[in-house]
C-alpha cells in the first residue's frame, strides 16, 4: 500500500508564500473539521501538487489531527504525493485489460526515456510519472493519462511523441 | 447547465415527464431527427468531443430546424467509439460507429438532410451484423443507455424516472423492503448477499443517536471493470432514486456516495445530478411532501484498491487510513462512526428503482433459481466486441463470449476467461457452458464480483497472468494481517521466479499451500481471495507452470509473453 518514504531521504523543497495562502486558504475552507482529513489533503494536492511535510503539519495543527495520523494517510493513498508531480503528470494504466494488451512495455519505454521510476518526477519537474490501477476504460486499451487527457489505444514507440508534443 | 430550483411534487414530476416524453421532444419541442452523440470516458478518449463539435457546427451551418441535438453517456460497445445515434421520427434507432470527421459529413449529407440512413457507413440497425452485439443483451439496469442526456433529470424524469420514488413514499417502510426481498435483489458488488434482508438487519438495528447512513460503494477498484463507471456516467439518477429508496426504507437520513477519484467524469455527472435532485427537492427536506428527509453527498476517494472492502470504505470515509476491520460487528448494526449503515454496490441500487416501478415477480421472472434479474459485465481481452453488456442471470459464459462478444479476435482459440478480477478465477473451455449464477461460477473456481470478464487466447500464459494479479494484491494488501502481507509477497516471489526461468521443483506445492493458508486465514475479503488466480491457474492450467519449471525457461522464450501483447 502506497510506498513508504523516509522523510529524511526527501528532496528539501521550500514553501512558497503562495502555496502557504493556499494552504491555509484550503484548510479554513473546512472549518477545521477533523473527518475531512482526506478531502483537505486531496484539494491541496490538486492545488499546489504535493504534500510535503510542512504542509501536513499546518494540517495537523488546524484539524487537531495527530501528525502522525496525517502522514498514515498520505502515504496509504495512492492519490497523494510527497514529492512535486510534474508539469506532466503521467499516469499509465495497469489494469488487466492494459496489462494484458501491452501496458507493462509503455511503462518501461517512459521509465527507460525519462529515466524516473513510478512515483518521482524529473529534476526539471516536467515530467513526473505513476502507475494507475485500472482506469476502467478497457475498451480501449492500453491507455496512458497525461495530466486530464486520456490517450487510447497507445503504441509504445509513439508514446513519447505524443508525451513530447505537448510541452 | 442550469440548475432549476423548485421544489416539486408527484404532480408536477409528471408534467414534467409530459413535456418530454413524445417521440423527439426536448423540453416541448418537437423535432424530426433527434441526434445524440455518446460522450463516455472512453467515447471521449476516442474524439467523441471533436464529433460533437462537428455536429454543433454543421447543425448551425447548414441551418437544420428540424434537429434536437444531445449528448448521452455511453452506449457500452467500446471498441466501436465514437459513435452517435439518429433517433428518427418513427423512434428508430440508428447508430452510427467508428465516427471520424468524414464519415460525420456523410451522416449530413445522406442521413439528416438526404433523409436516407447512410447505408455506406453500415451503420447498427435491424440489419447489421453488429447487432449480435446488443441482440442477446437485455437491457434492464441499463435501459437508458444512449438515450438520455445524463446531464438532464428531465430526460430521466421523462423515462419514468423518480416515479418508483412516489410509489415507494406511498408505502411503509416494511412494505418496501418485502418488495425487495421477494424480488431476490442479490449484491451486485461480488459477494451476493440478499439485499432485502441487508436492509431489513439495518431498519431494525438499533442506533445509539437515531442517526443511520446509506453509503453508495462506487470504488471500482477491480482491474478490468467499469459497470460503475458507466452507471454513474450514464444515467446517475437511477443510482440516486435506488438510495433514497433505501434511505426511506431503513431510516437513514443521511448518505455518501464513495466515488474513486480515478472516475472524473463520473465525479462530475453525479455531483450535476445532485444538485438537479436538490433544486428539484427530491434531496433535502421534506421529499415530494412525505415528510422524508435526506441528505446526499459524495465522497471520493484517494487510490486505493482496499477501499471497496466495505469496513474500509467506510474507514475512508471517516478520513482515516482505509484499513479493514474484522466481521461481526457488520455495517449494518456499527458502521460509519459507529452507527448502522447500509452498504451497497452502484449495480444494486440501480435496480431498486424497477423492482419497485414493476413489481418483485417482474424482477424475479428472469434468472436461476438463486440468481434473479440480470448482470453488466465489463467484457474485454481477446474478443471481438469489447464492450459492457447486460445479461440475463443462468446465460452460459459460452454464450456471453461467442455470442454477445462475438468470439475471439483474429479467430484464434480460446483459453480461459478472468472472471471477479484479483479476487476471481480463470475458467477453462470445459466449464464454459456454466450459467451466470452466483453459486455455479463459485462450483467452478471463480466468483461473479463485480463484473470484470477478461478473456484470453491461446497464446497468453496463465503463469504470467496470475504474476499480474499477485503483483496487484501484493501492492494493495493494506498489510494489518501478516498472511495478506507477507503470504501475498512470497507467492509473487515464486510466481516471478517462474516466469523468468528460475522456478524449482516443488514451486507449485508451495503456491498451493501458502494460498490455501492466505485464504483460511486473512482477515477481510481482499485476502481470503487473493490467492484465487493462482489456485485457478494450477488447477486448470498446471501445465503452464510445469513446462516453465521443466525448461528452466522465462515466457520470453517459450514465446508467448512477446505474443500476450499483441492480443
Amino acid at each position: 500500500m502506497g510506498c513508504l518514504v523516509r522523510v529524511k531521504d526527501l528532496p528539501k523543497y521550500a514553501l512558497k508564500d503562495w502555496e502557504v495562502g493556499k494552504v491555509k486558504e484550503i484548510i479554513s475552507k473546512y472549518k477545521n473539521d477533523k473527518n475531512s482529513v482526506i478531502p483537505v489533503l486531496r484539494e491541496i494536492q490538486q492545488s499546489i501538487g504535493f504534500l510535503p511535510i510542512d504542509v501536513q503539519r499546518m494540517v495537523a495543527d488546524k484539524l487537531k489531527v495527530p501528525e502522525k495520523d496525517i502522514y498514515g494517510v498520505v502515504t496509504f493513498y495512492s492519490f497523494f504525493s510527497m514529492v512535486p508531480k510534474g508539469k506532466y503528470d503521467i499516469r499509465v494504466c495497469m489494469g488487466t485489460a492494459c496489462y494484458v494488451k501491452g501496458g507493462g512495455k509503455i511503462l518501461s519505454k517512459i521509465k527507460k526515456e525519462l529515466g524516473i521510476e513510478p512515483g518521482q518526477t524529473t529534476r526539471n519537474r516536467k515530467y513526473s510519472l505513476q502507475i494507475n490501477r485500472c482506469l476502467g476504460a478497457c475498451g480501449i486499451a492500453p491507455v496512458v493519462v497525461v495530466n486530464d487527457k486520456i490517450l487510447q489505444k497507445v503504441n509504445p514507440k509513439k508514446i513519447m511523441d505524443i508525451i513530447y508534443s505537448y510541452d | 447547465m442550469t440548475i432549476k430550483t423548485k421544489k416539486i411534487n408527484g404532480k408536477e414530476l409528471e408534467e414534467i415527464k409530459a413535456r418530454n416524453i413524445k417521440g423527439n421532444t426536448l423540453d416541448g419541442k418537437v423535432k424530426k431527427y433527434k441526434v445524440t452523440v455518446h460522450l463516455g470516458t472512453c467515447g471521449i478518449a476516442s474524439g467523441a468531443d471533436e464529433i460533437k463539435k462537428q455536429v454543433e457546427k454543421e447543425i448551425k451551418e447548414k441551418e437544420l430546424k428540424n434537429i434536437i441535438f444531445t449528448t448521452s453517456g455511453c452506449v457500452g460497445f467500446c471498441s466501436r467509439e465514437p459513435m452517435l445515434t439518429i433517433k428518427e421520427p418513427d423512434n428508430k434507432m440508428i447508430t452510427y460507429y467508428d465516427l471520424d470527421e468524414e464519415k460525420v459529413s456523410v451522416i449530413f449529407k445522406e442521413h439528416l438532410i438526404g433523409g436516407k440512413i447512410a447505408e455506406s457507413l453500415n451503420p447498427i440497425n435491424s440489419s447489421s451484423e453488429l447487432v449480435s452485439f446488443y441482440k442477446y443483451q437485455v437491457s434492464r439496469v441499463l435501459h437508458n443507455r444512449g438515450e438520455i442526456n445524463s446531464f438532464r433529470i428531465e430526460d430521466y424524469i421523462a423515462k419514468d424516472g423518480y416515479k418508483a420514488l412516489i410509489k415507494a413514499l406511498d408505502k411503509s417502510p416494511q412494505e418496501v423492503i418485502e418488495i425487495v426481498k421477494e424480488s431476490g435483489l442479490r449484491g451486485r458488488g461480488g459477494a451476493g448477499f440478499p439485499t432485502g434482508i441487508k436492509w431489513e438487519f439495518c431498519k431494525n438495528a438499533k442506533s445509539k443517536t437515531s442517526l443511520k447512513y446509506v453509503v453508495c460503494n462506487g470504488d471500482e477498484g477491480d482491474p478490468g471493470a467499469f459497470m460503475d463507471r458507466n452507471l454513474l456516467e450514464s444515467d446517475p439518477h437511477s443510482i440516486l432514486e435506488g438510495i433514497l429508496i433505501a434511505a426511506y426504507a431503513i431510516g437513514a437520513k443521511k448518505g455518501y456516495i464513495y466515488v474513486r477519484a480515478e472516475y472524473p467524469l463520473a465525479i462530475k455527472t453525479l455531483e450535476n445530478a445532485i444538485k438537479q435532485a436538490k433544486g428539484y427537492g427530491l434531496i433535502g427536506e421534506d421529499i415530494l411532501d412525505s415528510g422524508f428527509s435526506f441528505d446526499l453527498s459524495i465522497f471520493q476517494g484517494a487510490g486505493a484498491f482496499v477501499c471497496g472492502e466495505e469496513t474500509a470504505l467506510l474507514k475512508s470515509i471517516e478520513s482515516k487510513r482505509g484499513m479493514p476491520v474484522p466481521k461481526p460487528p457488520f455495517p449494518a448494526n456499527e458502521g460509519l462512526y459507529g452507527l448502522p449503515t447500509l452498504i451497497n454496490n452502484v449495480e444494486t441500487f440501480s435496480n431498486v428503482a424497477q423492482i419497485i416501478l414493476k413489481g418483485a415477480n417482474w424482477f424475479n421472472s428472469m434468472g436461476t433459481d438463486k440468481s434473479k434479474g440480470t448482470k453488466i459485465f465489463a467484457l474485454t481481452g481477446a474478443v471481438n466486441n469489447v464492450g459492457l453488456v447486460e445479461v440475463p442471470m443462468g446465460m452460459t459464459l459460452r454464450e456471453i463470449i461467442f455470442k454477445v462478444g462475438g468470439g475471439i479476435k483474429e479467430n484464434k482459440k480460446f483459453k480461459a476467461v478472468q472472471i471477479g478480477g484479483p479476487s476471481g478465477g480463470c475458467i477453462p473451455e470445459e466449464y464454459l457452458d456454466t450459467p451466470i449464477d452466483y453459486e455455479k461460477v463459485q462450483e467452478v473456481g471463480a466468483i461473479m464480483g463485480s463484473g470484470g470478464m477478461i478473456v484470453l487466447d491461446e497464446d497468453t500464459c496463465m503463469v504470467d497472468f496470475a504474476r499480474f494479479f499477485m503483483d496487484f494484491i501484493q501492492d494493495e494488501s493494506c498489510g494489518q494481517c501478516v498472511p495478506c502481507r507477507i503470504g501475498t509477497k512470497r507467492m509473487l516471489e515464486i510466481l516471478t521466479r517462474i516466469t523468468e526461468g528460475n522456478g524449482e521443483e516443488g514451486d507449485i506445492e508451495k503456491l498451493e499451500e501458502l494460498g490455501k493458508m492466505i485464504k483460511e486465514t486473512s482477515l477481510c475479503g481482499l485476502g481470503k481471495t487473493a490467492p484465487n488466480p493462482v489456485l485457478s491457474t494450477i488447477k486448470y492450467f498446471r501445465k503452464d507452470y510445469e513446462e516453465h519449471i521443466e525448461t528452466h525457461k522465462s515466457c520470453k522464450a517459450l514465446h508467448r509473453k512477446a505474443k500476450i501483447k499483441k492480443v
